[in-house]
């Protein structure tokens, strides 16, 4: 089982926005991996390990298209635990999300992924579409913002339990196939690999790497691709034409107790 | 000229109506390119369930329909594929819906098979190409420009109003393509039980963070909820920790709400959070540190802990409601 995990690096989201005449100036800010991404990995490591042993049931592959010369966000990956690496060296701010999704597409073929684990967003630009893309070009099956994931190596399939607007769906997809992961897969017993035993809770969250992993890191290997290797042009269906911040709330203001909040909503703001 | 379709979903009682603000969403993408709007009706019972949306017609030059049983229960395989279908078949410039969880799942999918951009939680239509969606946590607003034959679009379901009727229009029926859902099987949908309004459409919503400290203690928020007819939401934390189910969740990733008053009680209000809820039309924060980031964008806020606030609250609503 070959699984491979997208992972983007982005503007530190708990940085404040630099607005510029119509763009946003991101130049000092400093890069991060996408939450949902560290959740991606996390996921691809709860599947391949048996908990307990060193054995490993799964090859972790971690992919990224960004500049070969920043790929702290790849190291930071490998020292969790990922395999190696697979970087398409490009500046991913110059590419439309369909060419985005041609090189992942690519790179998942190329490889013979028998899975390909995104996140569920991007968190700088809320895109919600790679990994349904991916699965689009593929022909494979897709099972989007997973909250709760069960492998049946027997059955090569998943059983996916998925987060959708007033409740919770599960479906099973045949493997090869492409999830995208929600916030509540990192909970103690979302991940079932059917090796390690249903009863381990996981500390919640993406874990750290370990001393060891982060020396480890940096023997690992990681291949590198133009996106001309891979038969993927730039593309340039999309532009941004100019960016505002959103308009500013009227100030507020702090009352003193139960009964003037209530006067207040009943004859100023007229909502009760 | 252009052609704007619109995909609807629908229940057992007809439209749902989570697909109406993609409809105005769409009529303004027609109305600024002087196209048509088209709307588009799947599912194995979808001529029946077409009849509903025909009758109230909503300014459409048609309401198509795919019937097919691979339509139902909805996957995103078998949907994109039909979307795709109808999309060739009726030759449409614009493709789109409310940003619905099963919309923001096929569309994507459906673009990929167009090898089409798609404009996600579009929040005002500037032009037949350009369209204002929000970034990073809704901290910034980007309008995108998307060059392609076939352009796609979610719409952010807060930021269109539902639409105005109009008079009725034709239905017609495309005849079903091949649908593949590759081997996927919906196991089970299980749906949050519950007597209130749905998040996205409640006038009022009342939701509760990490400072409730359990899940029993959200009866006291529960009370307060239905005093005011709203729904009940949450932040991160309180589903994570399970008090409450996920699908209450507000936020960058749960839900995006505006309702008339959202009272956030014991929440610290983290950017993800604002995300979620500041279109609100008044915001009122209860928490007991006057330094919590609510009370930046609350119009309302009281520093004080929820045990010694909600009762009296709950009792002051039920007061004014009964006088
Ligand atoms: C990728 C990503 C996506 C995220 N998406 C979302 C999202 O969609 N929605 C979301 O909500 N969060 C989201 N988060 C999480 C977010 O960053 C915060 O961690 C979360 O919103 C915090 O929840 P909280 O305010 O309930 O908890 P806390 O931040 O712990 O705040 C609890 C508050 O309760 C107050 N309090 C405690 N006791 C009392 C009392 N007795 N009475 C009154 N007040 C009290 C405290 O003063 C404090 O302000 C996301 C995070 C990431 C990384
Ligand atoms: N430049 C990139 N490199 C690797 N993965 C990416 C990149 N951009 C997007 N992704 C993946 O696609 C997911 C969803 O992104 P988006 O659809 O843009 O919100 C992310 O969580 C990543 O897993």
């Amino acid at each position: 089982m070959k699984i491979l995990v997208t992972v983007k690096r982005i503007p530190d989201p708990d940085e404040a926005l630099k607005f510029t005449g119509g763009g946003l100036d991101y130049s000092s800010h400093k890069r991060v991996p996408n939450a949902f991404d560290e959740y991606a990995v996390e996921t691809a490591l709860r599947l391949a390990e048996k908990v307990g042993t060193k054995d490993r049931q799964a090859e972790v592959i971690v992919l990224s298209i960004c500049p070969a010369g920043q790929r702290q966000h790849v190291t930071q990956f490998l020292a969790m635990g990922a395999d190696r690496g697979v970087v398409v060296d490009v500046d991913e701010d110059t590419l439309d999300t369909i060419a985005v999704s041609k090189a992942i597409a690519a790179v998942y073929k190329k490889e013979g992924a028998d899975l390909l684990i995104a996140g569920k967003l991007s968190q700088d630009n809320e895109g919600n579409q790679v990994a349904q893309r991916v699965a689009g070009l593929l022909g494979a099956p897709q099972a989007c913002f997973a909250a709760q994931l069960a492998w049946d190596q027997a059955g090569k399939s998943l059983t996916v339990s998925r987060e959708v607007d007033d409740g919770v769906e599960t479906k099973k997809i045949p493997l090869p196939a492409v999830v995208s992961v929600d916030l509540r897969i990192v909970l103690p017993k979302s991940v079932q690999n059917g090796a390690t035993s249903p009863d381990h809770a996981y500390q919640e969250g993406p874990r750290l790497a370990s001393l060891r992993g982060i020396t480890m890191a940096k023997r690992k290997k990681v291949a590198t691709y133009s996106l001309a290797d891979l038969g993927v042009s730039a593309g340039s269906s999309e532009q941004e034409t100019a960016v505002v911040a959103p308009p500013a709330r009227a100030a507020g203001q702090i009352v003193g107790s139960v009964d003037e909040l209530v006067e207040k909503l009943t004859k100023e703001a007229k909502v009760l | 000229m252009s052609k704007v379709l619109v995909v609807l979903e629908t229940t057992a009682d007809g439209l749902r109506s989570q697909s109406l603000p993609g409809v105005t969403c769409g009529q303004e993408i027609a109305a600024k390119t002087g196209g048509e709007l088209h709307l588009l009706v799947l599912g194995a019972n979808a001529g029946t369930h077409a009849q509903a949306v025909a009758a109230a017609g909503y300014g459409a030059a048609a309401v198509h329909t795919i019937d097919a049983a691979a339509l139902d229960p909805f996957t995103a395989e078998a949907w994109a594929d039909a979307i795709v279908h109808a999309a060739k078949t009726l030759g449409a410039s614009h493709v789109g819906g409310t940003a619905t969880s099963s919309l923001r799942d096929a569309l994507p999918r459906a673009a990929a098979l167009l090898d089409a951009p798609l404009v996600a939680e579009v929040v005002e239509v500037k032009s037949g190409d350009t369209f204002s969606r929000p970034v990073s946590a809704g901290r910034a607003l980007l309008d995108l420009k998307v060059s392609a034959g076939v352009i796609l679009f979610t719409a952010r379901g807060t930021e269109f109003e539902a639409p105005a009727a109009g008079s009725a229009v034709a239905v017609s029926a495309i005849a079903a393509p091949a649908l593949d859902t590759r081997g996927v099987q919906v196991l089970s949908v299980e749906k949050t039980a519950s007597a209130r309004p749905a998040l996205t459409e409640a006038r009022v919503i009342v939701s509760g963070g990490r400072g409730m400290g359990s899940g029993d203690n959200f009866v006291h928020l529960e009370r307060l909820t239905d005093q005011l007819g709203g729904a009940l939401g949450a932040s991160r934390a309180a589903t994570d920790a399970g008090m409450v189910p996920a699908d209450l969740q507000v936020g960058q990733t749960g839900k995006v709400v505006a309702p008339e008053l959202y009272i956030a009680v014991a929440i610290s209000g983290a950017i993800q959070h604002l995300a979620g809820m500041k279109s609100s039309k008044v915001i009122v924060a209860i928490n007991k540190d006057e330094e919590a980031p609510i009370f930046q964008i609350a119009d309302y806020g009281l520093v004080a802990k929820w045990e010694d606030t909600i009762p009296r609250l709950t009792e002051l609503v039920a007061a004014h409601t009964s006088a």
